[in-house]
């Protein structure tokens, strides 16, 4: 029995950062917003409150923070000759749950993706020739500098902390040289950084780089954003990733949206509400609605005018191959979209530790580092190389949490008193560098619905099947080397190189920046949604999140996830609801 | 929707209604004007927050709200003209009555939890004003709960002597020798605004002591901090602006209004004027106050402790020198809370926790967490102790059994 419920103007599946960007801004535009979210509510004060926000225990170990996957997981393989198991504890990523979302657990390193990011097929094969066979990288449809003016609201609502590279055409000194043209400075100025960050701008600047202040949603000041919201200066207590923050000093929903937002009467949120399907009016033309679980097991089926899907890409493709929106992608013959090019990121780095000198990484912050971008993106000749895009190399000092960080150099033991005494001897003295490597779309890599394993609602899991490809190979290969030779520089005893060999591998932690599988682009054929992220099957149906990233960049994803939500907010607001048909003619 | 949320909906006007009290000429005042003028003193004496049963999301003005005095639970009247259970049949000059003499229409005395004793004041223009906002609700009909008062105090008439002894029926009187902008927030300060409710000391029967005037007071195990804004006076290092930003925006240098406080600002202040927050300003900064005594010093021992547990636990907020965030984490060296002789707030704060009141201006979702839990009633009086003579602070040391009577009425209160 399926409950009917009053229709509303726009529904939203997911309530993170993109549900609560477009609830602000579609609120605002006087539209009756209903957000339902698969998980609880949480805020500030209530749920991770300064007095035990740093458990480490409860969120590091236990996962306090992440999706559940007695709820949902997903099956994982690395090619289609393996039979798929299910991830039934996450490893290699963990993705959020509840309000606010992995918002609520990010270290809040906030870039902008590159230009040619965006034009990442278009511009390598003008300036290369031809890409490597079985590429499926494609140009987002959107540019740059479309994103750039709400990539700068979004750093205002959020208050990065950061340096200006290129304001206007201008140069800065200290900032990024590379970074496409912004119209205005970051509005806060960068968190004070460690030794160090300061030893591998040394030896970066030795090595003719230009190092920069990574962009941190962690405040280097209090702060108010343009929403009225405060922000209170960060104490560098190093729990910000797999953490909230109980100073109100990273950038959450909880900490910039969701409180004006909860003041708002056309707003309305329902927590611990599973959507189950996008549902489609009798002709297949439009959305109708979402039918939803509640947590007594309840159906209802919710009609609205809109619907956004903003859960977690990994849910909203699965989301839409339930739905039965879309054709699944298939790798045979390179038909279909959903599903299409899953992508990840290729992490390599350094570890280095000094004999007499303190590095005290537990003074830290999830995006207090120094970075480095000649060999990002397409700054840098690739001629030659095989391969396209690159990584930032970039010194964070994140965290030392007792649980989670003893690194100890090579050699030693796993495990025992030797183990325990270089713990000893080395964790005040280690720091790292990471690589931070773009993913390139590939034929092979994919998302589809498993056909043996299903939830506890009997709907299939999704299927990933994923490896890192030749181009990923050839990226780390040639910058990781650069990371290994300005850590050399750095002064400390010995370092130990982290390489990113062989296949991909679940299970060790590497990041929570899956992409793909609902990807945007300029023709039916080759992407779910167009140019503004509105499907091209179901007008009123538009979708947010890195899925719709055709492939992932050198950086971490949020900042261009957010200006994406922004841009697509601002078309439903400026011409959708005049035509309430598609943007794009197919 | 998830988390209560006191706010209180806005409230619809009824265009026509029908029976309006009274033979007076009243063609004049049932205009615009003159519901916006008496929506807005309504506003200033929040007469939302008492007739509303907040905590059980009840309809504005339509009363209920158990108000807790010491004396017992006094339940608020329903404000709606409805007939039956509201003011329907009020008359003007019943309403103006209540509001200067504290009677109601059948002349029976009214409870002073009503606040009548500060409402004498209100001219009468003001008073017909409010009336007619009134008039324009949307009549609900709303029985509310008995009293719950011991004999002799639940007869209306025992009031009398109370009312002999501590009311005096009156009208404001402006200063000559004062500014316009003074009188005007002396006016809004001790009439509609009724502050000295909480802020003024009582005397054991509940009447207001005239030496402790805005000095502090203790209302349901809240300390009203001291808020005299002149020479010693414990807001005495807040400018006009800090007072304006506390009332109008939620957010001061100094503090942020939390609890029955917040509920002031939310539903109350934040929507006054610039001028008459100004006012108020003005008028509190022209209360000097007696010269405090001098503490007896904290002991070592328990100074040291102190210091080491505030770096532990507050210091990440509140800083090393008590220097806070300005509007954002409250600065505690030269908190009249902290430092004010009835530490019942401070400690409560301390084991209870405390949110900021979000306001249209400060959205934020600021709050204090509570350490009832992590803290035991030795340490949190060593903790006290120690912020109370830290810095510039200078005030005598807390005794455990302070925090364990405290912590003992949260449990009980929870």
């Amino acid at each position: 029995m399926v409950t009917r419920l009053e229709s509303v103007d726009v529904v939203l599946v997911g309530f993170g950062w993109t549900g609560a960007i477009m609830a602000e801004k579609l609120t605002d535009a006087g539209l009756e917003v209903l957000a339902i979210e698969r998980g609880p509510w949480r805020d500030t004060p209530t749920h991770f409150p300064t007095t035990f926000a740093q458990d480490e225990l409860r969120y590091y170990w236990r996962h306090g923070m992440f999706q559940e996957t007695a709820q949902d997981t997903l099956t994982f393989r690395n090619n289609r000759s393996q039979t798929a198991l299910p991830m039934r504890r996450w490893g290699s990523f963990l993705p959020g749950n509840g309000v606010g979302g992995g918002g609520v657990h990010w270290n809040g390193q906030t870039f902008r993706f590159l230009p040619s990011d965006f034009v990442a097929r278009s511009h390598n094969e003008e300036r290369y020739g031809p890409l490597l066979e079985d590429m499926t990288v494609q140009d987002y449809g959107v540019t740059y500098d479309e994103l750039e003016p709400h990539f700068d609201y979004f750093e205002k609502i959020c208050g990065i902390s950061g340096q200006a590279g290129n304001v206007r055409g201008e140069f800065i000194e200290g900032g990024n040289p590379f970074e496409g043209e912004r119209s205005d400075h970051y509005p806060n100025p960068p968190l004070r950084m460690t030794f160090s960050q300061d030893r591998f701008a040394e030896a970066s600047r030795q090595l003719g780089l230009h190092p920069f202040p990574g962009p941190a949603a962690n405040m280097s000041r209090a702060y108010v954003n343009p929403l009225g919201v405060h922000l209170a200066p960060c104490t560098y207590c190093g729990f910000c990733e797999k953490f909230g923050c109980g100073n109100y000093s990273k950038s959450a929903p909880q900490t910039t949206i969701i409180p004006v937002l909860m003041r708002r009467n056309n707003f309305r949120l329902k927590t611990n509400a599973e959507v189950l399907t996008v549902q489609q009016t009798p002709d297949q033309s439009m959305a109708s609605g979402v039918t939803y679980l509640d947590a007594n097991g309840e159906e209802y089926f919710q009609p609205a005018d809109i619907v956004v899907l903003c859960a977690y890409p990994l849910s909203n493709t699965r989301l839409m191959l339930l739905s039965g929106i879309g054709e699944p992608y298939d790798p045979e013959t390179g038909h279909g979209v959903v599903g299409k090019n899953y992508c990840y990121q290729v992490m390599s780095g350094v570890d280095i530790f000094f004999e007499d000198e303190y590095t005290n990484e537990f003074v830290g912050a999830g995006a207090l580092g120094m970075i480095v971008d000649e060999y990002n993106g397409d700054n840098f000749d690739h001629t030659g190389l095989g391969f396209i895009g690159g990584a930032y190399i970039g010194c964070w000092t994140t965290h030392a949490r007792p649980i989670e960080s003893h690194p100890v150099p090579e050699g030693v033991p796993s495990w025992g008193s030797e183990w325990k005494k270089a713990v000893r001897e080395n964790f005040l003295k280690h720091t790292s560098l990471s690589v931070h490597g773009a993913s390139m779309a590939h034929r092979t890599n994919y998302l589809d619905l498993d056909p043996t394993y299903t939830d506890r609602l009997g709907r299939p899991l999704m299927r990933m099947t994923y490896d890192f490809t030749l181009n990923d190979r050839r990226l780390t290969q040639h910058i990781t080397p650069i990371a290994e030779e300005i850590a050399r520089g750095m002064g400390g005893r010995e370092i130990t190189v982290n390489h990113r060999r062989g296949s991909y591998d679940s299970m060790p932690y590497q990041t929570t920046h899956n992409t793909g599988g609902t990807i945007m682009g300029s023709t039916p054929v080759d992407s779910v949604v167009n140019r503004y992220c509105q499907s091209w099957d179901l007008p009123n149906l538009f979708i947010t999140g890195a899925g719709l990233f055709p492939q992932n960049a050198g950086y971490n994803p949020t900042g261009t996830v957010a200006a994406l939500a922004y841009w697509s907010a601002e078309a439903i607001v400026n011409q959708y609801l005049r035509t309430e048909g598609p943007l794009v003619q197919a | 929707m998830t988390d209560g949320n006191p706010n209180i909906p806005a409230i619809g006007v009824v265009a026509f209604v029908a029976a309006l009290g009274g033979t007076d000429i009243i063609a004049q005042e049932l205009n615009y004007t003159q519901i916006e003028r008496g929506r807005y003193l309504a506003t200033a004496g929040n007469c939302v927050a008492c007739h509303t049963d907040i905590e059980n999301d009840g309809i504005p003005f339509a009363g209920g709200r158990g108000l807790e005095t010491p004396f017992g639970i006094i339940y608020s009247q329903n404000l709606t003209p409805d007939d039956e259970t509201g003011i329907g049949h009020w008359t003007r000059d019943d309403f103006y009555r209540a509001m200067n003499e504290g009677v109601d229409r059948h002349g029976e005395h009214l409870y002073p939890a009503f606040p009548y004793v500060y409402f004498t004041i209100v001219t009468r223009e003001d008073v017909d004003a409010i009336y007619e906002y009134l008039r324009t609700l949307e009549p609900v009909q709303s029985v509310v709960p008995e009293n719950e008062l011991p004999f002799p105090l639940d007869v209306r008439q025992s009031l009398l002597g109370w009312k002999t002894l501590f009311f005096e029926e009156a009208e404001f009187v402006p200063d000559p020798d004062q500014s316009e902008v003074w009188n005007r927030g002396r006016y809004l300060v001790d009439g509609l605004g009724h502050c000295g409710a909480c802020h003024t000391g009582k005397n054991a029967l509940g009447g207001d002591q005239e030496d402790e005037y805005l000095r502090g007071g203790t209302l349901e195990n809240w300390y009203a901090p001291n808020i005299r804004g002149g020479l010693n006076g414990g807001i005495s290092h807040w400018e006009i602006e800090d007072i304006v930003d506390f009332l109008g925006v939620g957010r001061a240098r100094h503090t942020a209004p939390m609890q029955r406080m917040g509920e002031v600002v939310g539903l109350s202040t934040q929507y006054l004027t610039e001028g008459d927050l100004e006012a108020i300003a003005v008028y509190l900064k022209s209360l000097d106050d007696r010269a405090p005594e001098v503490p007896d010093p904290v002991d070592e021992d328990r100074y040291q402790a102190g210091k080491a547990i505030y770096f532990d636990n507050c210091a990440a907020c509140h800083a090393a020198d008590g220097s806070g965030v300005p509007y954002i984490f409250a600065p505690l060296d030269g908190s009249n809370k902290v430092t004010a002789e009835d530490p019942s707030t401070m400690l409560r704060v301390i084991l209870g926790g405390a949110k900021a009141e979000p306001t249209d201006l400060a959205p934020g979702p600021l709050a204090m967490p509570p350490f009832a839990w992590k803290l035991t009633d030795e340490q949190i009086a060593d903790l006290a102790s120690y912020m109370r003579q830290a810095w510039s602070n200078s005030a005598g040391a807390i005794s455990p059994d302070a925090v364990a009577d405290m912590r003992a009425y949260l449990e009980e209160h929870r």
